[in-house]
Order: C-alpha cells, then structure tokens, then sequence
C-alpha cells in the first residue's frame, strides 16, 4: 500500500500540499503545548520548573535550585520531605522503567545544601502601599499569600488560633517526617518579611474581622474537623476513641505523650499512616491499620503506606468497623464487618459485606476517615454563598467568594488537598487580592511567560546532559529504625549525600529540553526515525489523529500525550512524533544533516502577584 | 559521529518477533557515518528486516570490502559474524565462507567503489558462479570516504559538488548483474524503507545470487541540487516498476489484490513473493524485459526501481559444484581428512 502512495507521491512530489481531512500541524507558539511535555512541571499545581532544578542540582548549585523551588513553591524544604509529589506519577521516566524520578527528594537536596540564601530573597519595599490585608489561618495557602503580598508593599495581618503558624504542615505532620526546625526556617523566611502575627486568638467572626476596614480577606483556615464515625459503642468508648488529626495536633503541642498498648487505626489515607506511625513511637507495641475497601483503592501515597508497614504496621484491608465493643465501661475492641468489592459496568465501586465478621482487641481508636471544613464564624448574611453542603461559593480561577474583596484557598476552598495545592491556590489568590486593591479587574489573568532556547554548543554537543543515564531509582537512607521507633523527633529519612543525589539527578530525562522540529529545512533522509532509541518518529500520509497514532512505529497509545504534528513535507507526508516516552537524548537532532531538529529549552514561568519574588525564574525569559 | 551511544532504553510497547526479539536487538554500534547518510536508513531496513522474518542473528554472517557502505555492517546485529575484508574482496571471502558453512545467510555490504571499480572483477565472478548470498551495494556515486570524486556509478550528467562535469558514462550494476547472470536484481532508494524492505526480505530468502543496488544519497558529497544521486532527484524521478510483497511460509495467502497485476512466485523455501507489476511492459522475469525497462527509464533520466529481474530457477553455486549438505564444521575430522590411505587412492586412480 506504501509504495502506491509512494509512487504518487513522486509524480507531484513538488506541487502544493493538497487539501486532506489530516491532524493539523502542531501550534508550539502555543506555550501550553511544550509546557505539556514538561509532565512533571504541568503535573505540578505551582508549576515549578522541576528538571531546570534537578539540573542545578547535578550542578551543584544547590542555591539556584533552591530558589526556583522557593519562588514556585515557597516551602521547598517542606516539600522536599511531605509533598504529595503529583510530579512522579506524571514523571515520562516511569513509563519508561519501572519508577519515576525522585524528584521529591531532590527538592531536599537542594534545600539541605542551599547555604544561605538571605540575599537572594525579596526585599520588602519600606514605603507601604497603604493597602491592608487579612489573612486567616497561618497554614501554607495563607503564608503564601503573604510571601506574595508582602514584597509589592501590603500590610498582611495574620491570624491563627493555634500560638505558633504553619498550621496542618506543623500539627497534623508528624516532626519524624517533618522536623519543626524545617519547618521553622521557611515559615520564618516569611515571617522576616515583615507580617504582622495575631497568634493564639481563634477568629470567631468574619464580619468583625472585615468590620476592621481590611481592603481584602483571605480565608485560608484549612478542613481542620475530623470526621466521626457513628456505629453502636461510640459513646460508650469515647474516652478511648480519638479523631485522627486532632490526635496528631495533641502529640504535636505535646499535651498527649502515651497511648494504649494495642491500637487500631481506621481509614486508609495519609492520616491514618501518620496516626499509626505516631502510635508506635507514643509506645504502642501493637498497631494496625484497617481500612474499608481493597488495598488498591487507599488514598494514602504508595510511600507513605511502605513506610508504616516497612515499621512493622499490617494493612487489613475489607475491613468494615461495626461496633465498639466495651466492657466494664472501657473499650476492649473493634468489630468489623468483611467486605468484598464489586464493580459496576461503569466502573462504580460497590462495597459489600461478605457475611464473615471479625474482632480486633485494642485500647485505643484513631479515627482518620477524612475532614470537613467547618465555617461556624462565617455569618451567612454577609454577602458570603455558602452551598447545601456548607461549603463556600469560589470561583476557580480567582479565588473569590461572593462578596468582593473576601478570597478562599487552600483546604478551606474546596476541601482537603495537599501542600502544594493549597500554595498554588494562594498565589493566584495573591493576583486577585493584587488586582481587588488596585481596582483592576481580576478576571484578566496575567499571561504566564515562556522562552525557547537552542541548546546546541557543538557538532555533537550540547549544553545539557543528554546521555541517557540507564540507572535504577535511588533509595533514600533510613535512619536505624530502632532509634526512630524510640524518639519521635528523630526523622526517618536521612535525605540523599552528594553522591546519591548526584547519581539519582542523571536519570531525569530533561523533559523541557524540547525537540523542536523545522520543517522547511528537513529533507526526509529518516535518519532521526532510524536513531530514535524509543521509535517516537514517523513520516507518514497525515489522517485524522485517532487513525494517525495508529499509523505510527509504535501505536501511539497513551492518548493523554500530545502528538507533535508537522505541516506537509514535499512529498506531501508530514513528521509525527509521539512524545510520549521520547527520552530528551537530542539524537534526532544530532543525526539531522540539515538542523530541521534542534533541542531547545523551554522555560515556563507562571505568573505571580510579585515579580520581585521571580527573579530567578524570570531571568531565564531573557 | 555521536558522543553518546544510543540509549539502552526503548519503547515499552515494541513488537516482538517469533523469537522474542525487538528490532533493537538487532542494532549494532553507534553508526559513525555522517548525519543523514543513506547508508544509516539502509542500515535500519536490514535491521526491521530480519527482525521481521524472525532471522536467529547468530545465523548471519556479515562480510564487507572497504568504504562508507563497508563501515556499515558494524552498525547493525552486533550477534551475527563479521569480517571486514580488503577493497573489493568482499566477493572472494563470502564465497570461501559460504563455501565452508551454507547454513548461515550471507549479507555482503559493499559500495560503488568497492564493487564498481576495484572489486569489479571479483563482483562479476561471484554473479557468475550464482553464490547464495544478498550483495547489497549502497550507491552513492562517490567516494565519500576521501572527499567525494566520482565513483563508477555516478551519471554523465551528474556533476561534483563544486560543479566539475563527470566526463564518464556510469556502470549500471543491475544491467551487469542480469547480464552475469544474477538470479535476483532489485534496485531500492534508502529513502524509501517501505520499497526497500520487503525486497531485503525476499533476496535474503532467495536462494542463489541477489543482489540489491539500494541509491544511498551521500549527504557530505553527493547530494547537491545538479547530483542525480541526492535525495531530491531519485524521490522525483524514482520510477517503481512494481511492488514485492514478502510472504513468509507459515502464512495464508490471501488472494485480495487485484488479479492481473500481481503474480505470486513461490520460492524454494516455501515463502512467496508477491510481485504488484506497476508497469504492465516489464516483465520481471524475463532479462530482456528487465534490461529493457531500466534503459529505457535511464535515457529519460528516470531510475528504475523495485525488482527488476527474478529467476524462479533458484540456481547455486553449491548446486552446480555438488557439494557437501553439511557445513564443514559440523563433520568429524575423519570425514574431513580421511587420511593419507585415501589421498593415496585418489591419486592412484589418476595414474
């Protein structure tokens, strides 16, 4: 069939592309459309430009990698041990071995080695702007808004009830995985900027708070109500049953210290394997966790899960808790109900119980079934909306509530998400409150800027590192279990040295080093479909791009990843690169004779309130 | 030439073969050729070639002269057995290995130089004597090792880079070869892998002398706007006289084409080539026809391409000696050399 194709092709082989119902070509003055190759970057919802720091860190320039992490993201140190990492999941390299880059644990690198950075940060005009803002609730979202604010000449006030800030990043993260030290340096980092602090006064009323004549209001108080569980025994056991965060923020502020011998922990997130962990070191010796639905389907990270069973905490999945069961007016024990998972033709999950029942003896309960938000000090005549089920009107983009000038992120907006959510909720609220003050209108969103560079340096040469690094991800050093098991303070993970870091920094594959294609110069010689490690290449008759990806070397499946589409070659073909496992080596573009590939960096910065506090991205837009 | 070699990783979801095999396990080093080289592309169709008739690479011996072209055998199935021989002797030490073991398929890789000038006479003998084996030359017209003069295949009207007109008439491989009496005479352009590879695919199952004359555009000398050896030219004047479908045993055939103009030829081993006549004057197996249809297409200019010529004979040189069945390295050393009692009985009867 090809070479029929073929041989018509030669006969008008030069006359003008003829009309087809083919993919059109590839817009990449589009700046989303390479923004998307960067998967790890798009992944990410601050957007932090992940393989530019990975490729500081193999530098060595620990403080340059630091400061693009901060400028996305503000609290790389925290984030570096806590983040739910959405990045690694997106990360191409696990769809080419098994695993994705450490990329979470490389954002500590550079926050380990960073040095100082003092001079590197914003500074924080002296002349106030005269606006003044309230930010309620000193968790990440809140923090920052301030960061954001701040530099450009607010007065932020900001209001916590608990004495100190940092809010769930300080009481619902266990110090063994977050030390407070950590989390001191970057939350001061902030504070330096010159916020003023209402600590240790819960705000009872958002009508008194805006009744003091703030230009705008930030609510950034988080999900902090645990959910209860109402089955028969509740009450009874209720001296022995605990809420799963509040727990935590006890052992936090330390007005908890022990716990029973034996506990059960109920529910499969991120709490529960915080819960568990935090039982064993209070002195447990026997902890489990149980969990409704199958493994498979548990909300908790892979890593987290490894790390309670790595410490000796079984995961009893299908288990169903019934009833409290106490005696002599203690609680001796859970009941739960085997359950068995079913699935709907449309994939709906419907648990069912499979008539099987068992006992768990325990002394002690932790609930850590999920949290609500909890807005009792809202008055709902203010010009707030609030939904049927309690939760606050917010606008996607921008972050307000239905009475100008008062802003939701973080948890608080739509529910519980992690960190690095609710820090990208607060920098887009940052342009609103920004754009509020100013009477500008904060639906015009400000254009993110993006740059493309030629890397080329030589012949063969190129101004990253390009030779594809075939080594497995590296594991991160755990301190010796037994004394972590002992002390509650002591952090688990060590974090990489040097040469971990330096080892596990080559396998990233450089994602935002892009193959940028010039079809007026390529002569259809194939050498790049020839070279290409990962068959990602074809020439071929254009169609529309469901039959186009099948037409390629390798069906291009993965229909999540864009196909990089040329305009009409002079034998009326087109070039069609799937990106979806491309390894970023520049081969293509080495074996080009006539430089119709190129591997380009591509930058991606996505706008903040301040750009004093992006210079260090921005420099790249030069 | 690359710094980097090519990375061990590779598609997830490749195809594998009957043994398992990918197409990247039949790569060989890192090609050293200048970027874009045709040779790199005829390179990568032998590669999916064998990789697709499930082709043992440990079964493939790769024999090679000197040039660009005869670099190349390092650049693909690293597994198979190699020698790189000297300037046009490729022929003489294919012969003496196919010779020794006719169980392993020979692919001879040679260039316009290596075969047209100094290993012409070699070449014609071994198309003579019909040697079982794919001789695959990758024509550029020059010889790009040492700065790009003419070679013997490059056409009168074709001149140098800097523009020196080419005063000789070129050496028409395929007309030789017909005329020596090849059994299988194709031609192919590197930039056309969907012509190219099928035909690969159909000599390497050939059983006698095939050869390829593949137009393999040098990049570096040879492929300017005036050369009739670049890119450009052969894709506007290629001139396919039909199409070869390879059709391994072990599958049906499946009559869908239309009839009339595709002719199935069953070869010796069982598979079948399936032959689509783009051009109902030429007929393939006839050399008269054949050496008809690719004059006529030079005077104009044109280049004949796909296979031209096909003896459905399947004449080999072991045939013709009556030699051994088995390779000698499969007999015991008294078979071999039954000793000097035989020897002496031997000469005895020419006494």
């Amino acid at each position: 069939m090809m070479q029929k194709a073929e041989m018509a092709r030669t006969v008008d082989a030069f006359s003008p592309a003829r009309s087809r119902d083919g993919t059109p070509p590839t817009d990449t003055s589009d700046p989303q459309y390479f923004h998307k190759v960067v998967d790890c970057q798009y992944a990410c919802p601050a957007h932090t430009p992940v393989p530019e720091y990975i490729r500081l860190i193999a530098q060595r320039r620990y403080a340059d990698a630091y400061m693009l992490n901060w400028e996305s993201n503000v609290f790389p140190g925290i984030l570096g041990r806590v983040c739910d990492r959405p990045c690694e999941p997106a990360c191409r390299r696990g769809r080419i071995e098994e695993k994705p880059v450490a990329i979470c644990r490389l954002k500590r690198v550079a926050a380990d080695n960073k040095g100082d950075v003092t001079e590197r940060l914003p500074r924080v005009p002296f002349q106030k702007n005269g606006k003044r803002v309230a930010l309620l609730g000193a968790g990440p979202a809140s923090l920052t808004v301030a960061r954001d604010l701040l530099p450009l000449g607010y007065h932020c006030v900001l209001f916590e009830k608990d004495p100190v800030g940092g809010g769930l990043m300080r009481s619902n993260i266990p110090a063994f995985r977050l030390p407070a030290k950590v989390l001191d340096e970057e939350v001061d980092l902030i504070y330096g900027l010159g916020v003023e602090k209402r600590f240790g006064e819960a705000v009872t009323s958002l009508k008194a708070v805006i009744d003091e004549g703030f230009d705008a209001v930030f609510v950034g108080t988080g999900a902090p109500k645990g959910k209860d569980l109402n089955v028969p025994g509740r009450a009874e056991a209720d001296a022995n049953v605990h809420i799963g965060i509040d727990f935590l923020t006890s052992v936090a502020f330390e007005h908890v210290d022990s716990i029973g011998k034996r506990v059960v922990v109920i529910g499969g997130g991120n709490t529960a394997m915080d819960c568990c962990r935090t039982a064993l070191r209070l002195g447990a010796e026997k902890v489990m966790v149980t969990v409704r639905s199958p493994r498979k389907d548990m909300k908790a990270s892979d890593w987290e899960i490894e790390d309670a069973e790595r410490e000796g905490v079984p995961v009893l999945d299908n288990h169903n808790p019934a009833e409290f069961l106490v005696e002599n007016g203690r609680l001796v024990g859970v009941r739960f109900d085997k359950m068995r998972a079913e699935y709907g033709a449309d994939g709906r999950r419907k648990l069912i119980p499979t008539g099987e029942s068992v006992v768990i003896e325990c002394d002690d309960v932790l609930m850590a079934i999920g949290q609500d938000n909890a807005f009792p000090w809202i008055e709902r005549d203010i010009g707030v909306e609030f939904d049927e089920w309690g939760m606050p009107a917010v606008d996607r983009t921008t972050f307000a509530s239905t009475r100008p000038g008062v802003f939701f992120g973080g948890d608080a907006a739509w529910g519980p998400e992690n960190i690095i959510w609710a820090v990208a909720h607060g920098h887009q609220a940052a342009i609103s409150i920004d754009k509020h003050c100013r009477g500008e209108p904060i639906t015009e969103r400000p254009a993110p800027g993006a740059n493309l560079v030629s890397q080329k340096m030589g012949i063969h040469e190129w101004s990253y590192s390009n030779d594809y690094d075939n080594g497995r991800r590296v594991p991160v050093p755990h301190a010796d279990q037994v004394t972590a098991l002992r002390n509650i303070k002591v952090e688990v993970e060590l974090g990489y040295d040097e040469v971990l870091a330096l080892k596990e920094a080559e396998r990233c594959l450089n994602c935002d080093v892009q193959t940028v294609f010039e079809q007026p110069k390529c002569i259809e010689c194939d050498a790049c479909v020839d070279i290409c490690p990962v068959d990602c290449i074809t020439f071929t008759d254009n169609a529309p791009e469901p039959e186009l990806r099948q037409m390629l070397r390798t069906p291009a499946e993965n229909l999540e990843q864009p196909l990089y589409v040329s305009s009409d070659l002079p034998t009326g073909r087109v070039m069609v690169k799937d990106e979806d496992v491309c390894l970023h080596c520049g081969l293509c573009a080495e074996r080009c004779p006539t430089g119709a590939w190129d591997m380009s960096k591509f930058m991606y910065v996505e706008r903040q309130a301040a750009p004093v506090c992006q210079r260090h991205l921005d420099a790249y837009l030069d | 030439m690359s710094y980097i070699a090519k990375p061990i990783a590779r598609h997830p979801k490749l195809k594998r073969n009957a043994l398992g095999l990918t197409h990247r396990d039949y790569e060989g080093a890192m090609s050293t050729l200048c970027a874009g080289c045709g040779h790199d592309s005829i390179t990568a169709a032998l590669i999916e070639a064998c990789c697709e008739i499930d082709l043992p690479p440990h079964r493939i011996a790769k024999i090679s002269g000197i040039g660009c072209s005869s670099k190349a055998p390092t650049y693909f199935i690293k597994q198979a057995h190699g020698f790189n021989s000297v300037h046009g002797r490729m022929p003489s030490v294919a012969t003496g290995a196919n010779l020794a073991n006719r169980d392993l398929i020979y692919l001879g890789v040679s260039g316009d130089g290596d075969t047209a000038s100094i290993g012409l006479g070699q070449f014609a003998h071994a198309v003579r004597r019909k040697l079982n084996m794919v001789y695959i030359v990758m024509n550029n017209g020059c010889y790009g090792l040492t700065k790009g003069q003419f070679s013997a295949t490059n056409d009168r009207a074709s001149p140098s880079k800097k523009g020196a007109p080419n005063p000789f008439d070129p050496i028409d491989l395929c007309q030789l070869a017909i005329t020596l009496g090849a059994g299988f005479v194709a031609r192919s352009f590197s930039g056309d892998k969907a012509q190219l590879k099928p035909l690969i695919k159909a000599a390497i199952h050939y059983n006698g002398f095939a050869l390829l004359d593949v137009i393999s555009p040098c990049v570096t000398f040879n492929n300017h706007a005036a050369s009739t050896k670049g890119y450009e030219y052969v894709r506007a004047h290629n001139e396919a006289l039909d199409r070869v479908d390879f059709v391994p045993l072990e599958n049906e055939i499946r009559a869908e084409l239309a009839a009339g103009e595709t002719r199935d030829v069953l070869l010796h081993d069982g598979s079948t080539l399936r032959l689509n006549r783009l051009d109902a004057d030429h007929d393939p197996e006839d050399a008269d026809s054949a050496l008809t249809a690719i004059r006529s297409r030079a005077a104009r200019g044109e280049v004949a391409t796909g296979l031209l010529y096909l003896d459905p004979a399947e004449q080999d040189l072991h045939a013709t000696l009556g030699t051994t069945a088995r390779p000698l390295n499969a007999m015991p050393m008294s078979e071999l050399c039954p000793g000097a009692d035989k020897l002496a009985a031997i000469n005895a009867k020419f006494q």
